[in-house]
């Protein structure tokens, strides 16, 4: 299973890239692999406001719906739309043209100190 | 096979209607249809034929075992479809008025009684349609109670993390906030997690007892207390009530209020023959607020009582599914007490047996002694490259219905499977030989469960393909319009 050395992770199995200043997030490959087939994602369209560690959208795969929650806190800056139509996108390329939403952190500095580096995240899945 | 409509041909009738001999009666135009409605046209042994083939590539609880963890797929007696069939039942108009349909409404009250009596309650009503509607109907009852006691409804309802999908759902529809606590080591209620959550603003705690890991709460009089010394109130969702008949009862566990689903431990029809069936059962301090209209009785007869001024309303259109009620009340009838407890016992040993003999083929990460159902993990089969999924379509190839999977949610890759009291030793040790056989096909040759079912009517389902364009009109697919 791959788990990209330039992301960080949360325990509840999202990803997140930080580049200039904004955050890309997604869930990673263990996350979309033991969902299964994803059917349905609900995403907030931006400006919305997330929270750290709080749900900001709902994944529905053929078994089961679950909660996606925010690595960071922030505004929303983008949202793919793409997944509306191809949330399949999400199972077959979760770190590339699944991603989710893009977010402004609001206190970068503090929160990620609360993520996982690829190793920590990797020994949770082990 | 052919849909129903795919054999219509024009003109066909099944039936010769007699000329009318009664005047034609005027229908404004507004109300007159523009075009006849867009019916199949065929006879009558087109009609049977299609259906009993198509029951007959369906599975279901008359054709073989149906081990639906959490959905007491048990065997249905034929004698409560004779009962609700009789003409005093089935040819009842639910407009009648109540003088003319006393023996109806002494069927209603007789059930309330029993039902209370098996849930040890105190006041029931029949109204909710089914499990979800009853906890729907609870909450708005603490609701209501709580606002008439303290003027403030309170904000948060706990429920643990095994809890059914709909009780999360129930609560947001209820207006309360979800506080979910994560059950202990031991797959139980954690008397710690739920202590450190509850406080002045939970409204209530919602149990499923036995738990849906099969497991009985055996600390549930702690966690009762704990809520009520809060000024909180405590609900069982009873979708699991066929392991207790007899043995113990909600109301004496010190549940303010519970639901008994019908169509589970009292054999009504479920699972597509519905409709369901889920009264609540409340302690006499919640009874003013039950929905309206309540049944009562005054000088010798029965009535409907409307003037509730506490009632949280109405949740059904008239009484409820009545003859689901006739059915059930039939079924309580004819196994009488002893029976039924018969039935809890026998749901439990038959439940423990499965436990026992597929303990060395499937992982059980909660291994200590069930109720009426058992959590099995597909751990072991998914290192093979073998998913639960797979697992579950294969079975279909036995001819069984496969358990519940992927529930509940803290057991990885679940088979939550519930035997329920109605089978024979014959058919568990059938289901258990099926069951090694998987087992051993997964590490033999775990390719070919992939393409499981292999000689089911239809092979796997595209379930992503029914999710995302779901498109059951037979004229908007084929004309493009409904």
């Amino acid at each position: 299973m791959n788990f990209p050395s330039d992301l960080l992770y949360t325990k509840d199995h999202e990803w997140v890239k930080i580049e200039n200043g904004l955050a890309t997030v997604g869930i990673t490959d263990y996350a979309q692999s033991e969902l299964g087939d994803i059917v349905y994602l609900q995403l907030p369209a931006p400006p919305g406001r997330v929270e750290q560690g709080r749900a900001f959208g709902t994944i529905e795969a053929v078994k089961a719906v679950s909660d996606i929650y925010a690595p960071l806190s922030g505004t929303i800056e983008a949202v793919n739309e793409v997944l509306a139509s191809t949330p399949e996108l999400v199972n077959q390329d979760p770190y590339g043209k699944g991603w989710m939403v893009r977010i402004k952190p609001s206190i970068l500095e503090t929160e990620k100190q609360n993520l996982l580096d690829p190793e920590a995240y990797k020994a949770l899945v082990g | 096979m052919n849909l129903i409509f795919e054999l219509s041909k024009k003109g066909r009738e099944g039936i010769q209607a007699p000329p009318m001999d009664v005047p034609q009666a005027a229908v404004s135009l507004p109300m007159q249809r523009k075009m006849p409605p867009r019916l199949p046209e065929v006879t009558e042994n087109q009609v049977v034929r299609h259906y009993v083939n198509l029951s007959s590539m369906n599975h279901h609880v008359d054709k073989d075992f149906y081990p639906l963890g959490s959905c007491t797929m048990k065997y249905n007696p034929k004698i409560n479809d004779e009962i609700a069939s009789h003409p005093g039942f089935s040819a009842l108009h639910p407009m009648q008025p109540a003088p003319t349909v006393q023996g109806a409404l002494q069927v209603l009250h007789e059930l309330s009684q029993a039902l209370c009596k098996i849930a040890g309650m105190d006041a029931i009503t029949l109204q909710p349609a089914a499990g979800a509607q009853g906890e729907l109907t609870a909450l708005l009852i603490f609701r209501a109670y709580l606002l008439k006691r303290d003027g403030n409804p309170r904000k948060k309802v706990i429920i643990p993390d095994s809890a059914h999908g709909t009780n999360p759902a129930s609560i947001a529809m209820a207006g309360y906030e979800i506080v979910q606590i994560a059950s202990g080591s031991d797959g139980l209620l954690d008397i710690g997690g739920l202590e450190r959550v509850v406080d002045a603003d939970t409204a209530a705690l919602m149990v499923t007892n036995p738990n849906t890991l099969g497991l009985f709460e055996s600390r549930i009089s702690e966690a009762v207390a704990l809520v009520h010394a809060a000024g909180g109130l405590v609900y069982m969702d009873g979708a699991n009530l066929n392991a207790l008949l007899g043995i113990t009862r909600p109301g004496d566990m010190g549940f303010d209020a519970c639901h008994l689903n019908l169509h589970k431990t009292f054999s009504t029809p479920h699972g597509g023959g519905g409709p369901g069936s889920g009264p609540v059962a409340v302690k006499k301090r919640l009874e003013p607020f039950l929905p309206l209209p309540v049944l009562s009785m005054k000088h010798g007869g029965y009535f409907w009582e409307w003037d509730r001024p506490d009632s949280i309303g109405q949740m059904h259109g008239f009484y409820g599914n009545f003859d689901v009620a006739v059915r059930a009340l039939t079924y309580i009838l004819t196994m009488g007490s002893d029976g039924l407890q018969a039935v809890s016992e026998n749901a439990i040993i038959n439940a423990n047996y499965l436990r026992a003999r597929l303990a060395e083929h499937y992982d059980l990460p909660y291994s200590q002694a069930c109720m009426h159902e058992v959590v099995f993990s597909g751990d072991r089969q998914k290192a093979r490259g073998v998913k639960t999924l797979d697992i579950a379509k294969r079975l279909l190839d036995f001819g069984f219905h496969p358990p519940t999977v992927y529930f509940p949610l803290i057991v990885h890759e679940a088979l939550m499977i519930e035997p329920t009291e109605t089978e024979s030793k014959e058919t568990l040790d059938r289901f258990v030989d099926a069951m090694i056989q998987i087992d051993r096909e997964s590490q033999a040759e775990p390719e070919r469960l992939h393409d499981a079912p292999m000689n089911t009517p239809v092979r796997r389902l595209d379930e992503v393909g029914a999710a995302r364009n779901l498109n059951i009109n037979y004229f908007a697919q084929t004309h493009g319009s409904i």
